[in-house]
C-alpha cells in the first residue's frame, strides 16, 4: 500500500455482518487528537483488516485527518509497524503524528 | 494512556534509569533531577560522565515562546527509550546509563529532556549520549506543542522525517529497534 496516498477505497465502507467484527482501540495523540477531538475510540472492523483498513475507515469517517495522514506514522501494541499488518481482536492501533520529542 | 499527574513511568534495569515525568499539577512543575541521574550513573569503574541536557528555548523564528506542553505516548515511550539504552549498549562499551524527559507544561529554560552516561573512557559516553538524544528525536513518540503569545504550533522534528520510511516499511515487521537487534530484557520498576 501506498502510504503517501489518503485516498479512500470505495470498499472501506462496505456493509458488514456485525457478529463478525473485531475490536480495535485506536489511539490519538497531539494534533491527531486535537482533529478528533479525543484521545482513543474504539473501532469496530472486520476480521483480516489491516491497520492501513482501519486508517482509511477513519479517514471516511472523519475526513479531517487528512490533514496529518501524508505525514504520520502508525503503531501497532506499542510498535511501529506497516500499513499491511494485519490486525487481531483487542489490538492498539495508534495514530502517530510526527514527533517532536527533546 | 498518558501516565497521570505527578506520576512517574519508570523503566529499564540495574544499570539503566529510564523515567518519563509527568507534571503533577499547575502548581506544581515536576523538574527533572539531574543530579539524581548523574548519581545513578556515577560508577567506580568508569573513566567519564557525559550528559545531555536539553532545554526550552524562549523564541522560534522570532516569535516569543510563552511556554511549552509535552505530551507522550508512554508505555510506548518507555520502550523505545529501553531500546536505544539497549542499543546504545550494542554500539558502545558503556557502565551506567540515565534518561529522562519530562511532560506538560516545561517553562522557558528548564530542562525537558536529560542523558547521562557513564563509562570507561569518554568517548563512549560522549557518543552514547548523542545517539541516544537522536534516537529520541527520530523515534520515541513525545510531543511538544509551543505556545506563542498569538498562536501555538506542533513542532515536527526533521530527524522523525528521516526515520519515517523506515517506520512504515512493508518487509520488516520485527520490532524495530534502530537495526541493531539487541535483545536486552525491560523490566518495570
Amino acid at each position: 500500500m501506498d502510504n503517501n496516498t489518503c485516498e479512500v477505497p470505495v470498499d472501506a465502507t462496505r456493509e458488514l455482518n456485525p457478529e463478525s467484527l473485531i475490536k480495535i482501540k485506536v489511539l490519538f495523540f497531539a494534533r491527531a487528537r486535537e482533529i478528533m477531538g479525543l484521545a482513543d475510540m474504539t473501532l469496530e472492523v472486520a476480521p483480516q483488516s489491516t491497520a492501513g483498513d482501519c486508517l482509511m475507515t477513519l479517514l471516511t469517517k472523519f475526513p479531517k485527518l487528512e490533514e496529518i495522514c501524508n505525514s504520520m506514522v502508525l503503531a501497532l501494541n506499542e510498535e511501529y509497524a506497516p500499513k499491511s499488518s494485519t490486525l487481531k481482536n483487542g489490538d492498539e492501533l495508534a495514530i502517530i503524528p510526527p514527533i517532536s520529542g527533546g | 494512556m498518558a501516565a497521570g499527574k505527578g506520576e512517574i513511568a519508570a523503566d529499564g534495569d540495574s544499570d539503566t534509569l529510564i523515567e518519563i515525568v509527568n507534571q503533577s499539577s499547575s502548581s506544581n512543575l515536576e523538574i527533572l533531577d539531574l543530579a539524581r541521574y548523574v548519581s545513578f550513573v556515577r560508577d567506580p569503574a568508569a573513566g567519564a560522565i557525559a550528559t545531555f541536557e536539553g532545554t526550552t528555548r524562549d523564541t522560534f523564528e522570532g516569535r516569543r515562546v510563552i511556554e511549552l506542553r509535552y505530551e507522550a505516548y508512554v508505555p510506548m515511550a518507555a520502550r523505545r527509550l529501553s531500546e536505544a539504552c539497549a542499543a546504545a549498549r550494542s554500539r558502545w562499551p558503556l557502565r551506567r546509563l540515565a534518561v529522562a524527559h519530562r511532560l506538560g507544561v516545561v517553562p522557558v529554560g528548564d530542562a525537558s529532556v536529560f542523558i547521562a552516561a557513564s563509562a570507561v573512557h569518554r568517548a563512549d559516553a560522549m557518543d552514547a549520549c548523542r545517539f541516544i538524544i537522536d534516537e529520541i528525536k527520530a523515534s520515541v513518540p513525545i510531543w511538544k506543542k509551543e505556545v506563542y503569545a498569538d498562536g501555538e504550533i506542533w513542532k515536527e522534528n526533521r530527524e522523525f522525517f528521516e526515520r519515517r520510511p523506515a517506520m512504515a516499511a512493508e518487509q520488516d515487521k520485527a520490532p524495530r529497534c534502530c537495526g541493531c537487534g539487541s535483545k536486552e530484557r525491560v523490566g518495570i520498576r
